[in-house]
């Protein structure tokens, strides 16, 4: 089987865009990743478009009428907010099959503002604040409890989160926020669900990323070698059984199942990862998936944030392109984003949030219901 | 309309003569207890080795939020939580009874289930609900 490279690759600064339509939105960032790497959309053999709000509106196909007809096969995919990293990984796959040799992968999405989950009953009454909360944040923040009741972690610890990542936004020029929160602040800001406070919850955003996957052949063949990114692994999982996930949605065990397999295809472990975009959908999650990942043992992640071993210059940056929590969370986009941040920085072109001599990246994205997306990236 | 409350959820019974209780289903095979009806086990895939089982009325705080911004017309705030029962079956509701406030909150606090008006909601018809909460056990 071929080694499949990412070619070109790029996102749009998120942001609102209520004056767009979603294809409009996708066609942006898929110009801009065949523009990454010189390509036309007559050089795609295939396109695999994620988004979640009009899952059943053929997206990917509207988006080709924006940017070009060439008849190539579209698969619209969606998996909740791992859908941008499942249409990647099938683009992948299909290179990796030897179907295609060159491949357009887009995910995009366009957000209300406001809390997400826990809508309204069909039949009889509804049950948010009656039978507990379905929102977002409560169901991360119950998550991010679960830590508090094992291993002690404190409300401190979590807000650390956010002041990490919004520092790391003040880098990233296309995050939709970039803006220092000192800890008071983020503590100090209005309680959404205990232990998240609004600034500790990601932002619901416009956006799209996309990114082109080519053959080892093809990519030699086209002289795009030299800015290529290898994909070394990647994992898509659902959640296997837990005893309490009909009441709580377990983000920890389909990640953990993500990341074992993703190591062992990648033949790497933890301590070869220079850099990691993680699902820091609320600051509570960013803590559980340290310790998910491996970056450290079970009840060691609240010392991981409090020495300072996840931040820019320190043992393994987490989400230095500020995270959801400060770059937006376009859910059906974001599993792209995070892998344009990672091969950025494979590339040597972070600028001022570079990682220094980064050549390994991990991308992780979580979707409820469950779905866990991981990917390893290699610098060529 | 429906002179009885009806129950919140369907693993919420109120029988015609006797106290509502909860309801589980049990797979034979492996033990796993749900809420809601199945005839497959999800933990272990056997089929058909389902059978009820009343859900007991006390348990344990496992995890909690509180919850200060919810949609529009929900009460706030309140306290979301996640309680395993005696028999080791999760279940999702509000703790009440007991202030919204970390300091008096602790993990593992044994907690009763208790049934009572799904606090004034009415569907379309005008029926009225039953619904369980979970407050801190008595003594
Ligand atoms: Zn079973």
């Amino acid at each position: 089987m071929s080694d499949a490279y990412i070619v070109g690759v790029d996102m749009i600064k998120f942001g609102r865009f209520p004056e767009k339509t979603v294809p409009q939105i996708g066609a942006e960032s898929a110009l801009m990743a065949l523009d990454d790497c010189g390509l036309t959309i007559q050089d795609m053999e295939a396109l695999y478009c994620g988004n979640l709000g009009q899952a059943s509106g053929m997206v990917g196909q509207r988006m080709l009428q924006q940017i070009g007809q060439t008849g190539i096969p579209v698969v619209n995919v969606s998996n909740a907010c791992a859908t941008g990293a499942t249409a990647f990984r099938e683009a992948w796959a299909s290179v990796k099959a030897g179907l295609y040799d060159c491949v357009l992968a887009v995910g995009v999405e366009q957000m209300g503002k406001g809390l997400l989950g826990g809508a309204g009953a069909a039949t009889g009454i509804p049950k948010e604040g009656l039978l507990g909360s379905g929102t977002m944040p409560a169901v991360f923040a119950e998550a991010g409890m679960e830590h508090t009741n094992k291993y002690g972690t404190t409300f401190e610890q979590f807000a650390k989160v956010s002041v990490k990542n919004h520092h790391h936004s003040t880098m990233n020029p296309k995050a939709m926020y970039q803006i220092e929160t000192p800890l008071e602040t983020v503590m100090n800001a209005e309680m959404i669900s205990y232990p998240n406070t609004k600034l500790m919850c990601s932002v619901n955003v416009d956006g799209s990323a996309a990114a082109v996957i080519c053959s080892e052949s093809k990519a030699k063949e086209l002289g795009l070698m030299s800015r290529a990114v290898k994909v070394r692994a990647s994992v898509l999982t659902s959640d296997p059984w837990q005893e309490r996930d009909l009441v709580m949605p377990d983000v920890n065990s389909c990640t953990r199942k993500a990341a074992a397999a993703a190591y062992e295809m990648a033949g790497l472990g933890p301590d070869d990862i220079d850099l990691i975009e993680l699902h820091d959908c609320f600051a509570t999650a960013e803590i559980l998936h340290y310790e998910n990942l491996g970056l450290c043992g079970d009840g060691e992640a609240g010392r991981l944030i409090d020495d300072g071993e996840v931040a820019l210059g320190g043992r393994i940056p987490v989400n230095v392109s500020g995270g959801l929590l400060s770059k937006g969370h376009p859910l059906g986009a974001t599993g792209i984003a995070n892998i344009y941040e990672v091969t950025t920085h494979l590339r040597g072109e972070a600028g001022e949030r570079q990682v220094e001599g980064a050549r390994i990246g991990l991308t992780h994205v979580i979707g409820l219901g469950s779905a866990c997306g991981i990917h390893i990236l290699e610098k060529t | 309309m429906s002179e009885q409350p009806l129950p919140v959820v369907e693993y919420l019974k109120v029988p015609e003569n006797g106290d509502p209780y909860l309801e589980g289903y049990k797979c034979d095979a492996c033990g796993a207890t749900f809420l809601g009806e199945r005839s497959v086990c999800s933990k272990c895939g056997a089929r058909d080795q389902m059978s009820t089982v009343t859900l007991p009325n006390s348990g344990k705080l496992y995890s909690y939020c509180i919850v200060h911004r919810s949609f529009p017309g929900i009460d706030v705030p309140y306290i979301s939580a996640i309680v395993d029962l005696d028999d080791g079956t999760a279940i999702k509701g509000n703790l009440i009874n007991i202030e919204p406030d970390p300091e008096q909150i602790e993990f593992g606090m044994a907690v009763d289930v208790v049934f009572d008006d799904a606090l004034g909601r009415k569907d379309k018809e005008g029926n009225s609900y039953l619904s369980y909460f979970f407050q801190p056990a008595n003594g």
